[in-house]
């Protein structure tokens, strides 16, 4: 299908759509809002629902409902929203039931500010709500990936039973980008285990309760199996320039394009520098950075918030290459020139040489 | 009670293994007919039993009994009492 | 020998036996003469006779409750404390023809789930509630209920509920009479076998009137809990009959189901071919598909700075489109929030005939400046050999730079010309596109075409060929700048 010039926020809306979901459950909230009022267009349009609930706790609880009558289902929301909807976080994990939220990120603690930060990062991959599962998190970093990781994260959300969370800052959300869209929509059937209300579905049973605990141990092995499934199959990320990288910056979402530019500038200053940019941080791509080590020198976590990425990278590395770190919040993000600055403060050893630069300049006079 | 030769009007089955003995269908009952054993069930209650002969059939304490399975409740066909 | 015929036994609605449940499988977790089991039965009666069992969808809430799915024979979801109207609302919208109960004790539905309850009735959701009032909650262990009654003690209420401190037993029955949708509400209690026999008839009501596909049903059973009342079974009957019901009082709300209309059957879902077009994709221009290589080399880096309401993010996001149309690379990142309203707005756009790295504009070679703040704010950041157009007769004397290409000129007084100020941001677009000589006027026409009003379309093409002309006269001859 023919690109189209595509607000994130929207992306997502369509892509959903295309993907099979059918209802959708929200509240609004800047930067998020357009994915609710995209909803409210496109589902019933599509022959789906859409229901602006009256808080986010009653909405993530709304997909609870639609998930379990076995409905492809999503909600939009943003930092205090989702800190409201972790409850229901756990619960879906718990009972197993396959959806897909969408955290449109803004700057916090607190009501913060609307401005995009990364802050979210810890209540959403590390698991904001209680007890031992997981969110799989899927973090585009263009609103092309908005519709395509939205497409796969109802995939995902159904192959592992399990929310599937796609972690997008307000830039991405709220900017504009040529899109191609799947060029086929699809409606996967409701699945067997789904409590339909009918003859067929009648002995099935939607629950997180498990009170013996043998049952309880079981279940929750259960899940901790399905995650280390997750980590060994669905691990997704960008290696961009690191083949001979010396340093390797790390950034996901906004700060991966950010990235890419600093990579550009510091290249063309002749430092050997790469970018790892993780597409799921969960499962986090710990391999992937653990083999980069084996080459590069050093890396460089650059982050919008204050230092919540930058542990996944510690402990994929495990010491074996120092990490440095750089940060901007408040809805400030580094420019490509702020990065390359830190980035030859930080390792001037990688600078080239004095000498070297000279002849260059000889070179093109 | 129930005249010999003129069958009750209903009759009813007591699940005494499954009965918790909390009495409300002995307070629940019309004609009064049903009342705790003295001795215990399994789990260790008096469950309420049947008196045997008086029962009308109203179902009253079916309803008020908190088990589902606890208590059926019979009816005298019209045509064997003809 | 007289022979006779079962008229009462267990519901077909219940399982024979609760293999659900680890053990003690014939018999409830419910203690001796607990509410809970009764209303349970008059549900499953309710359930066969109307003969919806396979189309029955049970939520069960959290509290004596929460193991509704050991017993019914029924669909089943459990859920979170509160929350049952909210996955209600969801399972019914997903599946209209189910027929959806919630079942919620007081702390479950008058408590954490106040919120849950009283929109799902306010949006007259076509489900059935059963709210279990007993005045305390069960399965915590006897803390104060929103419904306990004045003096009564309770483990969180040591010295007796005092109005002063604790509030007023909550009357959930009134509150939701308030609302406009639901079309059945009713109070009804345990107390006897007189009121017991009624509460069968209420909750059979408050299910058919789903099977019927009428709104919003309520039953509130007033509910004796012997145990946690340390009261003797026929006693806590005696308390809900006499004490209960004469705070709460026994009434039947609201019988709207004689006006109530079925709710019309959702239509038709559309064919999966169809969901392009209704989703607004394609090409919206109606015209050739994009040009397969972009025609110039570019990399254009833009920022466009205003005051809201002037016309920023529709100027960028009027190149981005026409400069997709092209066959650039393109992207259009804005400030948002309140700024859109009011206070500055700012936009970054870029064209490009590679891959876009970061959509974020630092350093722009473009800075479009659309009041002498922004002017002042972004100068700056331009790249040497960069373009500024500013909205203003001339550049302020402190704001001249010799490195860049500076154009002033009043877009929007041009604008006012026209009859409308607010194109001035198109008249200042036409200067650019007069300045770059980027993107072919049809292009960007095509481009407003499909952005812009119907209503300002003329008025659009108007201001655009107005822009081109004026730069075209205040400019000098080295105006192609380069590209």
């Amino acid at each position: 299908m023919q690109k189209q010039l595509t607000k994130g926020n929207v992306a997502i809306v369509k892509a959903a759509v295309l993907a099979g979901c059918r209802a959708f459950y929200g509240y609004p909230i800047t930067p998020a809002s357009e994915i609710a009022e995209a909803a409210a267009l496109y589902l019933p349009r599509a022959g789906g629902v859409f229901v602006q609930a009256e808080s986010e706790v009653a909405a993530i609880n709304m997909l609870y409902g639609a998930a379990a009558a076995g409905v492809r289902s999503m909600t939009a929301s943003s930092g205090p929203g989702i800190s409201l909807m972790q409850e229901g976080f756990s619960y879906l994990a718990g009972a197993e039931l396959p959806c897909v939220i969408a955290d449109i990120m803004r700057g916090g603690p607190g009501l913060g500010n609307i401005a995009p930060e990364q802050s979210d990062y810890n209540q959403i991959v590390k698991g904001g709500g209680h007890g031992n599962y997981r969110t799989l998190v899927v973090a585009p970093d263009s609103v092309q990936e908005m519709a395509d990781l939205t497409t796969w994260a109802f995939d995902l959300a159904d192959r592992y039973r399990n929310p599937v969370v796609v972690l997008a800052d307000g830039f991405i959300g709220q900017m504009m980008e040529p899109v191609e869209f799947a060029a086929r929509a699809t409606l996967p059937a409701a699945p067997g285990w789904a409590v339909r209300g009918d003859a067929e579905t009648r002995k099935n049973m939607v629950t997180s309760l498990y009170l013996e605990p043998d049952i309880l141990e079981r279940h929750v092995r259960k899940l901790e199996e399905k995650y280390k499934q997750a980590e060994r199959n669905e691990v997704r990320f960008e290696s961009w320039r690191t083949e001979d990288a010396e340093i390797v910056l790390v950034g996901y979402g906004i700060v991966g394009r950010i990235l890419k530019a600093a990579v550009e500038l510091a290249r063309a200053r002749g430092m050997a520098v790469g970018l790892l940019r993780p597409i799921t941080l969960f499962p986090f791509p710990t391999q992937q950075i653990r083999e980069l080590a084996k080459h590069a020198k050093a890396f460089a976590v650059v982050e919008l918030s204050t230092g919540q990425l930058v542990d996944d990278v510690r402990l994929a590395l495990e010491g074996r290459a120092p990490v440095e770190f750089f940060s901007r919040v408040g809805g400030n993000a580094p420019s490509a020139e702020d990065v390359l600055a830190f980035v030859e403060h930080t390792f001037p050893g990688s600078l080239p040489q004095p000498v070297a630069v000279r002849q260059e300049e000889l070179i093109h006079g | 009670m129930a005249i010999i030769g003129k069958p009750d009007r209903g009759s009813v089955e007591m699940n005494a293994e499954e009965c918790k003995g909390c009495g409300l269908c002995l307070e629940a009952c019309p004609p009064k007919v049903l009342h705790l054993a003295e001795g215990l069930n399994r789990y260790g209650y008096h469950p309420a039993i049947y008196a045997g002969v008086g029962c009308t059939g109203c179902g009253i304490c079916f309803f008020v009994c908190p088990e589902p399975g606890g208590i059926r409740v019979f009816r005298l066909d019209a045509v064997a009492a003809a | 020998m007289a022979s006779y015929t079962v008229t009462h036994q267990k519901a077909r609605a219940f399982y024979d036996t609760y293999e659900r449940k680890a053990e003690l499988q014939n018999q409830t977790h419910y203690c001796p003469g607990c509410g809970h089991g009764i209303v349970s039965k008059l549900l499953a009666q309710a359930i066969d006779e109307l003969g919806v069992q396979d189309r029955t969808v049970l939520i069960s809430p959290v509290g004596c409750s929460v193991f509704g799915y050991y017993y019914f024979d029924v669909g089943n979801v459990q859920v979170a404390h509160g929350r049952a109207p909210a996955v209600a609302t969801a399972v019914k919208r997903s599946r209209p023809e189910s027929i959806v109960i919630g079942y919620q004790g007081d702390g479950d539905l008058a408590a954490i789930g106040t919120a849950e309850i009283i929109h799902a009735a306010n949006r007259g959701e076509p489900i059935t509630v059963i709210f279990v009032n007993n005045g305390i909650y069960g399965m915590t262990g006897g803390q104060m209920a929103p419904t306990t009654l004045l003096g009564r003690k309770t483990a969180t209420s040591p010295l007796g509920r005092d109005a002063m401190n604790e509030g007023f037993p909550l009357h959930v029955c009134e509150m939701l009479n308030s609302l406009e949708a639901p079309v059945y509400i009713e109070r009804v209690a345990l107390g006897n076998n007189k009121q017991i026999m009624h509460a069968a008839k209420v909750v059979k009501r408050a299910v058919e009137n789903q099977v019927k596909g009428l709104g919003f049903s309520f039953v509130e059973v007033l509910s004796p809990c012997p145990t946690i009342w340390k009261m003797q079974p026929v006693e806590a009957q005696r308390f809900v009959r006499d004490e209960m019901a004469a705070v709460f009082g026994l009434c039947n709300f609201r019988d709207r189901t004689k006006e109530a209309q079925a709710r019309p059957a959702r239509a038709a879902s559309p064919a999966l071919e169809d969901l392009p077009r209704l989703l607004d994709l394609g090409n919206g221009s109606g015209e050739d598909a994009v040009a397969a290589c972009p025609p110039q080399e570019l990399d254009l880096r833009i920022k466009v700075a205003g005051f809201g309401g002037q016309g920023v993010l529709m100027l960028g996001e009027v190149l981005a489109e026409a400069g997709l149309d092209a066959g650039y690379e393109v992207s259009w990142l804005p400030s948002y929030g309140p700024e859109m309203r009011s206070g500055t707005s700012n936009c970054h756009v870029r064209l490009a005939n590679h891959a876009i790295d970061s959509p974020l504009v630092s350093r722009p070679n473009v800075l479009l400046a659309l009041n002498e703040p922004s002017l002042r704010k972004f100068l700056p950041a331009v790249e040497e050999g960069g373009l500024v157009l500013y909205n203003g007769s001339e550049i302020p004397g402190d704001c001249v730079r010799s490195d860049l290409r500076m154009v002033a000129l009043p877009f929007t007084q041009l604008a006012d010309e026209l009859g409308a100020t607010k194109v001035g941001n198109i008249v200042m677009l036409g200067a650019l596109l007069e300045a770059t000589g980027i993107l072919e006027q049809g292009r960007v026409v095509g481009a407003l075409k499909r952005l812009v009003h119907p209503r300002f379309f003329e008025l659009d093409l108007a201001a655009l060929a107005r822009g081109r002309g004026e730069f075209r006269e205040s400019a000098s001859d080295d105006y192609l700048w380069g590209v």
